[in-house]
Protein backbone atom coordinates (compact mmCIF):
# COMPACT_ATOMS: atom_id res chain seq x y z
CA UNK A 1 0.00 0.00 0.00
CA UNK A 2 1.22 3.55 -0.69
CA UNK A 3 2.15 5.34 1.68
CA UNK A 4 1.28 9.16 1.44
CA UNK A 5 3.90 12.03 3.00
CA UNK A 6 3.62 13.30 6.35
CA UNK A 7 1.83 16.80 5.09
CA UNK A 8 -0.88 14.88 3.04
CA UNK A 9 -1.78 12.52 5.60
CA UNK A 10 -1.77 15.67 8.24
CA UNK A 11 -3.96 17.66 5.99
CA UNK A 12 -6.54 14.23 6.04
CA UNK A 13 -5.88 13.33 2.15
CA UNK A 14 -6.36 9.12 2.12
CA UNK A 15 -6.27 6.35 -0.77
CA UNK A 16 -9.42 5.42 -1.53
CA UNK A 17 -9.08 3.34 -4.54
CA UNK A 18 -7.31 2.37 -8.09
CA UNK A 19 -7.68 2.84 -11.31
CA UNK A 20 -5.92 1.75 -14.44
CA UNK A 21 -2.87 1.22 -11.88
CA UNK A 22 -2.92 4.98 -10.63
CA UNK A 23 -3.96 5.95 -7.19
CA UNK A 24 -7.25 7.27 -6.43
CA UNK A 25 -7.22 9.94 -3.23
CA UNK A 26 -9.61 11.74 -1.53
CA UNK A 27 -9.80 14.39 1.35
CA UNK A 28 -13.10 15.29 3.22
CA UNK A 29 -14.21 18.70 3.83
CA UNK A 30 -13.28 19.80 7.43
CA UNK A 31 -11.45 23.03 9.24
CA UNK A 32 -7.71 21.92 7.68
CA UNK A 33 -9.00 22.67 4.17
CA UNK A 34 -11.38 25.77 4.74
CA UNK A 35 -10.29 28.40 2.94
CA UNK A 36 -13.35 31.18 2.68
CA UNK A 37 -16.79 29.46 4.53
CA UNK A 38 -17.99 26.44 3.22
CA UNK A 39 -15.22 26.45 0.63
CA UNK A 40 -11.92 24.60 -0.38
CA UNK A 41 -8.96 26.94 0.25
CA UNK A 42 -7.07 27.12 -3.30
CA UNK A 43 -4.04 25.58 -1.86
CA UNK A 44 -5.34 22.56 -0.13
CA UNK A 45 -6.95 21.70 -3.56
CA UNK A 46 -3.48 21.85 -4.60
CA UNK A 47 -1.68 20.23 -2.36
CA UNK A 48 -4.25 17.43 -2.99
CA UNK A 49 -3.74 17.88 -6.57
CA UNK A 50 0.00 17.67 -6.00
CA UNK A 51 -0.25 14.25 -3.67
CA UNK A 52 -2.29 12.65 -6.31
CA UNK A 53 0.48 13.60 -8.79
CA UNK A 54 3.18 12.29 -6.96
CA UNK A 55 1.17 9.33 -5.99
CA UNK A 56 0.73 8.47 -9.78
CA UNK A 57 4.31 8.70 -10.63
CA UNK A 58 5.09 6.20 -7.22
CA UNK A 59 3.07 3.87 -8.89
CA UNK A 60 4.13 4.05 -12.42
CA UNK A 61 7.92 3.64 -11.23
CA UNK A 62 7.08 1.34 -8.92
CA UNK A 63 5.25 -0.69 -12.03
CA UNK A 64 8.52 -0.09 -14.29
CA UNK A 65 10.72 -1.82 -11.21
CA UNK A 66 12.72 2.10 -10.42
CA UNK A 67 13.33 4.15 -6.92
CA UNK A 68 14.52 7.11 -7.86
CA UNK A 69 14.55 9.97 -6.14
CA UNK A 70 12.17 12.56 -7.12
CA UNK A 71 12.59 16.47 -6.83
CA UNK A 72 9.55 18.94 -7.97
CA UNK A 73 10.96 21.35 -10.92
CA UNK A 74 7.19 23.41 -11.38
CA UNK A 75 3.42 22.61 -11.14
CA UNK A 76 0.57 24.89 -13.18
CA UNK A 77 -2.64 24.49 -11.26
CA UNK A 78 -5.57 25.59 -12.78
CA UNK A 79 -8.44 26.42 -11.12
CA UNK A 80 -12.32 25.68 -13.08
CA UNK A 81 -14.66 25.67 -9.94
CA UNK A 82 -15.36 26.66 -6.41
CA UNK A 83 -14.45 22.82 -4.28
CA UNK A 84 -17.52 23.26 -1.94
CA UNK A 85 -18.07 21.41 1.56
CA UNK A 86 -18.06 18.16 0.21
CA UNK A 87 -15.20 15.31 -0.60
CA UNK A 88 -12.80 16.15 -2.86
CA UNK A 89 -11.10 13.54 -5.12
CA UNK A 90 -7.89 13.29 -7.54
CA UNK A 91 -5.90 11.23 -9.70
CA UNK A 92 -2.73 11.53 -11.83
CA UNK A 93 -1.94 10.44 -15.34
CA UNK A 94 1.21 10.27 -16.87
CA UNK A 95 1.60 12.21 -20.09
CA UNK A 96 5.41 10.97 -20.36
CA UNK A 97 7.63 8.79 -17.89
CA UNK A 98 11.02 10.00 -19.27
CA UNK A 99 14.52 8.62 -17.99
CA UNK A 100 15.34 11.95 -15.86
CA UNK A 101 11.93 14.05 -15.66
CA UNK A 102 8.08 12.95 -15.58
CA UNK A 103 5.41 14.77 -16.96
CA UNK A 104 1.83 14.41 -14.98
CA UNK A 105 -1.45 15.19 -15.44
CA UNK A 106 -3.89 15.53 -12.17
CA UNK A 107 -7.70 16.48 -12.19
CA UNK A 108 -10.12 17.06 -9.13
CA UNK A 109 -13.57 16.66 -8.98
CA UNK A 110 -16.17 16.57 -6.46
CA UNK A 111 -19.42 14.70 -6.99
CA UNK A 112 -19.40 15.00 -11.17
CA UNK A 113 -16.62 13.65 -12.50
CA UNK A 114 -17.37 15.26 -16.06
CA UNK A 115 -16.92 18.64 -14.23
CA UNK A 116 -13.60 18.92 -12.49
CA UNK A 117 -12.78 21.94 -9.73
CA UNK A 118 -9.04 22.25 -10.22
CA UNK A 119 -6.62 20.38 -12.67
CA UNK A 120 -2.65 20.69 -13.04
CA UNK A 121 0.31 19.74 -14.73
CA UNK A 122 3.67 18.84 -12.61
CA UNK A 123 7.19 18.55 -14.27
CA UNK A 124 9.09 16.19 -11.85
CA UNK A 125 13.22 15.69 -12.15
CA UNK A 126 14.49 12.22 -11.39
CA UNK A 127 17.73 11.37 -10.02
CA UNK B 1 -2.76 55.13 -2.67
CA UNK B 2 -2.04 55.84 1.24
CA UNK B 3 -5.09 58.18 2.85
CA UNK B 4 -3.55 60.83 4.73
CA UNK B 5 -4.06 60.27 8.93
CA UNK B 6 -6.84 61.83 9.53
CA UNK B 7 -8.85 59.78 7.13
CA UNK B 8 -10.79 56.77 9.29
CA UNK B 9 -8.38 53.81 7.98
CA UNK B 10 -10.87 51.76 6.24
CA UNK B 11 -7.85 50.63 3.41
CA UNK B 12 -6.97 46.90 3.82
CA UNK B 13 -3.93 46.27 5.77
CA UNK B 14 -2.43 42.98 5.39
CA UNK B 15 -1.13 43.27 9.04
CA UNK B 16 -4.70 43.33 10.42
CA UNK B 17 -6.22 41.07 8.51
CA UNK B 18 -3.71 38.41 9.08
CA UNK B 19 -4.81 38.51 12.91
CA UNK B 20 -8.46 37.06 11.76
CA UNK B 21 -7.17 35.35 8.61
CA UNK B 22 -4.93 32.68 10.41
CA UNK B 23 -6.86 32.24 13.04
CA UNK B 24 -8.78 29.29 11.68
CA UNK B 25 -9.79 27.44 8.24
CA UNK B 26 -6.26 25.66 6.17
CA UNK B 27 -4.21 28.96 6.92
CA UNK B 28 -4.71 28.56 10.74
CA UNK B 29 -3.84 24.78 9.79
CA UNK B 30 -0.63 25.61 8.24
CA UNK B 31 0.16 28.27 10.89
CA UNK B 32 1.00 31.21 8.52
CA UNK B 33 1.90 34.62 10.22
CA UNK B 34 2.39 37.79 8.44
CA UNK B 35 5.60 39.66 8.27
CA UNK B 36 6.03 42.43 6.10
CA UNK B 37 4.16 44.68 3.86
CA UNK B 38 4.51 47.38 0.72
CA UNK B 39 2.34 49.21 -1.14
CA UNK B 40 1.29 46.38 -3.51
CA UNK B 41 3.10 43.57 -1.71
CA UNK B 42 2.42 41.32 0.91
CA UNK B 43 5.45 38.37 2.90
CA UNK B 44 3.55 35.79 5.18
CA UNK B 45 5.95 33.43 6.80
CA UNK B 46 4.99 29.47 6.96
CA UNK B 47 6.94 27.85 9.92
CA UNK B 48 8.57 24.32 10.07
CA UNK B 49 6.50 21.84 11.49
CA UNK B 50 6.96 18.04 11.74
CA UNK B 51 3.90 17.17 10.17
CA UNK B 52 3.79 19.34 7.22
CA UNK B 53 7.31 17.65 5.80
CA UNK B 54 6.73 16.22 2.26
CA UNK B 55 10.01 13.78 2.63
CA UNK B 56 10.35 12.15 6.04
CA UNK B 57 14.04 11.29 5.20
CA UNK B 58 15.01 15.11 4.41
CA UNK B 59 13.15 16.65 6.51
CA UNK B 60 12.21 19.31 4.22
CA UNK B 61 8.81 21.01 4.23
CA UNK B 62 6.08 19.66 1.45
CA UNK B 63 5.23 21.53 -1.88
CA UNK B 64 1.92 21.97 -0.78
CA UNK B 65 1.91 24.12 2.32
CA UNK B 66 4.52 26.32 -0.17
CA UNK B 67 1.78 26.26 -2.74
CA UNK B 68 -0.89 27.49 -0.02
CA UNK B 69 1.51 30.08 1.31
CA UNK B 70 1.81 31.49 -2.06
CA UNK B 71 -2.11 31.35 -2.85
CA UNK B 72 -2.58 33.28 0.14
CA UNK B 73 0.18 36.00 0.19
CA UNK B 74 -1.01 36.57 -3.31
CA UNK B 75 -4.56 37.10 -2.17
CA UNK B 76 -3.39 39.33 0.12
CA UNK B 77 -1.20 41.26 -2.46
CA UNK B 78 -4.05 41.86 -4.69
CA UNK B 79 -5.90 43.38 -2.12
CA UNK B 80 -2.99 45.35 -0.50
CA UNK B 81 -2.46 46.53 -4.25
CA UNK B 82 -6.29 47.56 -4.63
CA UNK B 83 -6.92 48.54 -1.04
CA UNK B 84 -10.15 46.82 -0.75
CA UNK B 85 -10.98 43.40 0.64
CA UNK B 86 -12.90 41.88 -2.82
CA UNK B 87 -13.14 37.89 -2.84
CA UNK B 88 -10.86 37.14 -5.44
CA UNK B 89 -10.34 33.57 -7.19
CA UNK B 90 -7.12 31.93 -8.37
CA UNK B 91 -7.31 31.32 -11.99
CA UNK B 92 -4.10 30.03 -12.44
CA UNK B 93 -1.00 29.87 -10.56
CA UNK B 94 2.32 28.25 -11.29
CA UNK B 95 5.29 27.58 -9.06
CA UNK B 96 8.59 26.72 -10.25
CA UNK B 97 10.98 25.16 -7.57
CA UNK B 98 14.52 26.74 -7.45
CA UNK B 99 15.96 24.20 -4.80
CA UNK B 100 14.48 22.29 -1.92
CA UNK B 101 14.31 24.66 1.37
CA UNK B 102 16.94 24.01 3.81
CA UNK B 103 16.02 21.42 6.28
CA UNK B 104 13.62 22.23 9.21
CA UNK B 105 13.88 25.91 7.78
CA UNK B 106 10.76 27.97 7.38
CA UNK B 107 9.39 29.41 4.26
CA UNK B 108 8.29 32.88 3.15
CA UNK B 109 6.19 33.85 0.78
CA UNK B 110 6.76 37.36 -1.09
CA UNK B 111 4.17 38.46 -3.75
CA UNK B 112 2.99 41.41 -5.27
CA UNK B 113 0.43 42.39 -7.69
CA UNK B 114 2.02 44.08 -10.21
CA UNK B 115 -1.54 44.92 -12.65
CA UNK B 116 -4.93 44.88 -11.53
CA UNK B 117 -7.48 45.34 -14.47
CA UNK B 118 -11.10 45.67 -14.14
CA UNK B 119 -11.74 41.75 -13.94
CA UNK B 120 -8.60 40.55 -13.17
CA UNK B 121 -4.94 40.55 -10.99
CA UNK B 122 -1.68 39.62 -12.15
CA UNK B 123 0.91 38.54 -9.37
CA UNK B 124 4.42 37.20 -8.93
CA UNK B 125 6.67 36.69 -6.22
CA UNK B 126 9.01 34.61 -4.26
CA UNK B 127 9.22 31.85 -1.53
CA UNK B 128 12.67 32.15 -0.07
CA UNK B 129 14.08 30.77 3.48
CA UNK B 130 15.66 33.40 4.86
CA UNK B 131 17.76 35.21 1.71
CA UNK B 132 15.35 36.19 -1.16
CA UNK B 133 18.36 36.56 -3.05
CA UNK B 134 18.47 32.96 -2.98
CA UNK B 135 14.38 31.69 -3.43
CA UNK B 136 13.01 28.23 -3.00
CA UNK B 137 10.83 29.04 -5.59
CA UNK B 138 9.51 31.77 -8.48
CA UNK B 139 5.55 32.22 -8.49
CA UNK B 140 3.42 33.56 -10.72
CA UNK B 141 -0.63 33.31 -11.16
CA UNK B 142 -3.64 35.38 -12.72
CA UNK B 143 -6.74 35.91 -10.30
CA UNK B 144 -9.99 36.86 -10.69
CA UNK B 145 -11.88 39.54 -8.75
CA UNK B 146 -15.40 38.45 -7.97
CA UNK B 147 -18.40 41.37 -8.68
CA UNK B 148 -16.42 43.70 -10.76
CA UNK B 149 -18.09 42.35 -14.29
CA UNK B 150 -21.71 42.47 -14.19
CA UNK B 151 -21.62 40.38 -17.41
CA UNK B 152 -23.92 37.57 -17.00
CA UNK B 153 -20.81 35.09 -18.59
CA UNK B 154 -18.12 36.03 -15.75
CA UNK B 155 -17.86 32.80 -14.59
CA UNK B 156 -16.79 34.22 -11.13
CA UNK B 157 -20.44 35.51 -10.88
CA UNK B 158 -21.91 32.28 -11.62
CA UNK B 159 -22.24 31.18 -7.69
CA UNK B 160 -18.17 29.27 -7.80
CA UNK B 161 -15.53 30.53 -7.72
CA UNK B 162 -11.90 29.18 -6.27
CA UNK B 163 -11.19 30.56 -2.85
CA UNK B 164 -7.95 33.32 -3.21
Amino acid sequence: MLELPAYARSLGITVCGEEAGMPLLTVEFGPTVEGRPQHFHGGATAGLLETAGYAALHAALKASGRDPQLKPINITVQYLAAGKSRPSFAIGRITRLGRRNANVAVEAWQDDRARPIATAVMNILMV
Amino acid sequence: MQRTMNTPSARFDAREASKWFFRHGHTGWLGLRFTEQGDNWVELELPWREDLVGDSKSGVLASGPIISLMDMASGMAIWQAGGTFNPVATLDLRVDYQRPARERASVRGRVECYRRTRSAAFVRGIAHDGDPQDPVAHVAGVFMTIGADPRKDNPALQGDSADG
